[in-house]
């Protein structure tokens, strides 16, 4: 059976403008993600491609450019621009006060 | 009625260019223009007879014989005038000209101009015999001609081509794909006369007969006989024989479209006269292509033409306004039915002083004829097996002296390289061109017919060419191959692909709006946003504000935030600074410590004579480094990298001077450079160059005598590229000061990722020689200047160990757990 959880990653101070932290949530990898203008997004933290750690990565606007062959993947979909690498999968976000949750 | 275009900005600075043509001139010369300068200030309009965008009139033939469906071979299509904001009147026909007034009147349309462009190429000639006008009779010209063609010869049998020029010969073989039995009929003694002498001119026919085609040469055809419903049955000669058929293809050359600037009272000849600045006789009326007539010569071929339009654009922009065109020699390489013919100079143009050398191989319809004159090659032409195709090419455009043994024209010890070389076009489809992202030959063949007719174009649709991008000619040489020519693409000017600025035009307006940070100019002047554009402008604007230059950490690839190079496990490689190589015993002692220390999986010695501790987990980073209390070697970023040297006078038997302590010195001073891409130094002791300075971007090698040679722009990489020669000075002094004027001009003049082995070339080095040694341009004490400042602002970036600049900077993954309850 799927369940979804909610958890709390961090505070919102510990993502730095405009780059990526990799978090491991129970074993998955995830790369989250504080745009220049304001948005958070969290994807899977590793690149289908060779492995590449996305949090690594740059934002170019909203997607994200593995730092390993600049395979590109939106920040909101998860889709690839290059064919035949899959999409990755992205996984909602939340800000309170009480800082950053991800559900996944 | 005058149109309007759309309203631009400052449109009292703005000049109005009419371009009268729309064909393979006309297009080239606007898309020539725009690629000079993107920022051209002129108002664009152009008129085309045909109701379409332009397309490569060259490959006509392919869509004859079925090979390449219409739609691929459009060069331009209409959107692409709309892109680039250029007025296109498809269909209409410039009809009259007031100079006076400056209009230009096209059917119901008039543009006024400020300058105009005639480019009004040309039209099949129709030699003035009985029947033109039957059906079945068709000219070969434009794409219609074409469409037609190919209906008409689904009901027929039997067709003449009158002519047996290149155009001739291309129809025959359209038409051959049409199951139609084909006749060539050539006025002149032999086919390809401009091309061929008479025994080439055999060889070809010979060729071509056993492909089924029929030629009849010194043919005069004197009437195009017609049956009772006005279609064409047969042709008949000045002898009174006659050859049935069904249609009848008439292309007997080409006359150019001279009426109209005849009629407004432009200086005419066999075109319309243009001089070396391609000016016709009323300064503000220019003319390009087929339509003119330039010292004497009108050219039919589209490389010559080319020339033209980018002088022509080159002179209008202002970016070269000195720019001339002298004429062009004319060569080609050409593959008619299957046979592969090169052609160079007049070859029927033979002086009783000249010396003929031939060869031929009547078995394998090999044919090879050279003429030279005054020891110089000035014509030539091979059929069949074009080996030594490219040295013929290389003497007959050089003038260089002929070779005193004339027969290593043909079997020199190069031609013979030549000769084992394959061809683009026959490289099999699964040979992979782009090593970096194995792309191969078939996947860039399908872009290129797919449009994608530019090297970025090709790049951005299947990957190739845009890792290490050395792959890059071959990838031009495809679309020749494929496409007939490389489109010109505006972004290859720009400095980054995201702002659609050259260099000096992008630093002007970021000196001018006073952007300090890489968000602040993607916010004011890009287009859309990319890694690659915010490192490259993160990199100019540190070097054009220093101090000042707002440093946003997201503008920085991961090996520039943490100051290491990334790894394909995740994890960073540690390089120190050993200046010139040289190390010592407790260093290396503190070496092995430190690997002890932290479990270095590997300890490796770098080509460039520095230690590599890899394999160091990012949270360990600001730890080895404290650790190991060395300055940062840069090896992950794109600055000044090593400076290898050779042991030199020191301890050497040969060494001349002292390379290690001139190594050192160079290193000391010019550490933490940045540079638009990587920059490696040498310096040898003695010209047996043990440092392999001669494949550095700066190399240094002592001469007998006490001099240092200073080399620039090499490469021994995915590029190998051996430098040029900068100059000799005598002091260690003097080689640092004119080191330092050549890194700074490179830093601030290269385009980014551009390496010296391509900056060093695209200047020249005699240009660079005035600049950077006799300082013709006045700035060496700039540049001096500049140097000091850089050299004062520098300061190891790992001395960020002890403060990181943003949250997470050297932390690993974190870990979190899920809750316990469900």
């Amino acid at each position: 059976m799927l369940t979804l959880n909610r958890i709390a990653l961090c505070q919102l101070d510990e993502l730095p403008v405009g780059l990526g932290r990799a978090f491991e949530v129970d074993g998955l990898p995830l790369a989250v993600f504080r745009t220049r203008a304001g948005r958070i997004f969290a994807v899977d933290g590793i690149c289908p491609h060779k492995c590449g750690p996305l949090a690594d990565g740059m934002l170019a606007g909203d997607s994200v450019v593995c730092p390993y062959h600049a395979f590109r993947f939106e920040g909101a979909t998860g889709a690839c621009d290059q064919a035949g690498t899959c999409d990755i999968a992205t996984y909602p976000v939340e800000v309170t006060d009480d800082g950053v949750f991800v559900t996944i | 009625m005058i149109q309007q275009n759309t309203i631009r900005d400052t449109p009292l600075t703005r000049k109005r260019l009419v371009v009268i043509g729309n064909g393979m001139a006309g297009a080239r010369f606007v898309e020539d223009l725009i690629a000079a300068d993107p920022s051209h200030g002129f108002d664009i309009s152009m008129f085309g007879d045909e109701p379409y965008g332009n397309y490569n009139r060259i490959l006509l033939s392919n869509v004859l014989n079925g090979s390449q469906d219409a739609k691929e071979i459009f060069l331009n299509p209409l959107g692409w005038y709309e892109e680039n904001a250029v007025t296109l009147h498809a269909g209409k026909r410039v009809t009259k000209i007031d100079r006076e007034a400056k209009i230009a009147y096209a059917d119901g349309v008039e543009e006024a101009y400020d300058t105009l462009v005639f480019a009004t190429g040309s039209r099949p000639f129709v030699p003035p015999i009985a029947g033109t006008s039957l059906h079945g009779v068709f000219v070969f010209r434009t794409l219609d001609d074409c469409r037609n063609i190919a209906d008409y010869a689904k009901d027929c049998k039997k067709a003449v081509v009158i002519g047996g020029g290149l155009l001739g010969l291309e129809a025959a073989k359209g038409l051959m794909t049409h199951n139609v039995a084909v006749t060539v009929v050539e006025m002149g003694p032999w086919l390809m006369g401009v091309q061929l002498d008479a025994d080439g001119g055999k060889v070809l026919q010979q060729t071509i007969e056993k492909l089924g085609i029929t030629a009849l040469t010194s043919a005069s055809t004197k009437e195009f006989v017609g049956d009772e419903t006005n279609r064409v049955k047969g042709v008949k000669f000045a002898d009174g024989s006659i050859v049935e058929c069904d249609m009848v293809v008439v292309s007997a050359g080409i006359r150019p479209n001279k009426e109209l600037g005849a009629e407004c009272g432009l200086t005419c000849d066999r075109a319309i006269v243009v001089d070396d600045t391609l000016q016709t006789n009323d300064p503000d009326i220019f003319g390009v292509g087929e339509c003119v007539q330039h010292r004497g010569m009108v050219y039919g071929l589209v490389a010559p033409i080319w020339e033209q339009t980018k002088t022509l654009a080159l002179r209008l922009t202002g970016k070269n306004p000195d720019a001339l065109y002298t004429g062009s020699k004319l060569a080609t390489k050409l593959k008619v039915m299957g046979v592969e013919l090169a052609s160079m100079g007049r070859i029927s143009d033979v002086k009783p002083t000249d010396e003929v050398v031939t060869f031929a191989e009547p078995a394998r319809e090999v044919y090879w004829k050279a003429i030279v004159r005054d020891g110089k090659v000035s014509a030539c032409c091979m059929l069949g097996d074009l080996g030594p195709a490219d040295d013929l090419v290389d003497f007959f455009m050089t003038e260089k002296p002929a070779p005193s043994r004339r027969l290593e024209l043909f079997f020199s010890a190069g031609s013979q390289v030549h000769g084992h070389e394959i061809s683009l076009a026959d490289l099999p489809d699964a040979k992979q061109i782009c090593d970096c992202n194995g792309v191969c030959k078939g996947t860039i063949v399908k872009a290129i017919q797919a449009g994608k007719t530019s090297v970025p174009m090709v790049g951005k649709a299947t990957r190739a060419g845009t890792g290490c991008g050395s792959c890059k000619k071959m990838i031009a040489g495809l679309i020749e191959a494929v496409a007939g020519a490389v489109k010109a693409d505006p972004s290859e000017s720009w400095y980054v692909p995201a702002v659609p600025l050259d260099k000096p035009t992008l630093v002007a307006e970021v000196k001018k709006r006073g952007l300090k940070s890489v968000s602040a100019v993607l916010c004011e002047l890009a287009t859309h946003e990319d890694e690659k554009s915010k490192n490259g402008l993160a990199s100019m604007l540190k070097g054009i504000w220093g101090t000042e230059y707002i440093d946003e950490r997201d503008a920085r690839f991961i090996n520039d935030r943490v100051h290491a190079n990334i790894q394909n496990d995740g994890t960073f490689s540690v390089i120190p600074r050993i200046y010139g190589g040289v190390t010592t015993a407790d260093d290396l002692i503190r070496f092995g410590e430190v690997a002890k220390k932290y479990n270095v999986p590997m300890v490796k010695l770098t080509g460039g004579q520095r230690i590599d501790l890899l394999g160091i987990k990012k949270d360990d980073l600001p730890k080895v480094w404290a650790d190991l209390g060395m300055p940062s070697g840069m090896a992950y970023t794109k600055a000044l990298r090593t400076v290898k040297t050779c042991v030199g006078s020191e301890f050497c038997r040969y060494g001349t001077n002292d390379s290690t302590k001139l190594g050192i010195a160079l290193e000391k001073r010019f550490q933490g450079f940045e540079f638009p891409a990587k920059v490696k130094l040498g310096v040898s002791g003695c010209p047996r160059n043990c440092a392999e300075s001669t494949v550095k971007d700066v190399g240094v090698v002592a001469t007998e005598g006490g001099e240092w040679e200073i080399l620039v722009g090499g490469a021994a990489g995915a590029h190998v590229r051996r430098t040029d020669s900068l100059c000799r000075v005598k002091t260690q002094d003097e080689a640092l000061k004119v080191i330092g004027r050549f890194l700074v001009y490179y830093r601030d003049n290269a385009k980014w990722i551009e390496r010296t082995y391509d900056f060093v070339p695209r200047l020249g080095i005699e240009n660079l020689r005035k600049i950077i040694v006799e300082d013709s341009l006045g700035i060496g004490a700039e540049l001096d200047a500049e140097a000091e400042k850089t050299i004062a602002a520098y300061v190891d970036p790992w001395l960020e160990r002890d403060n990181p600049v943003f949250a997470g900077q050297f932390e690993e993954t974190r870990k979190v757990s899920l809750p316990m309850v469900v």
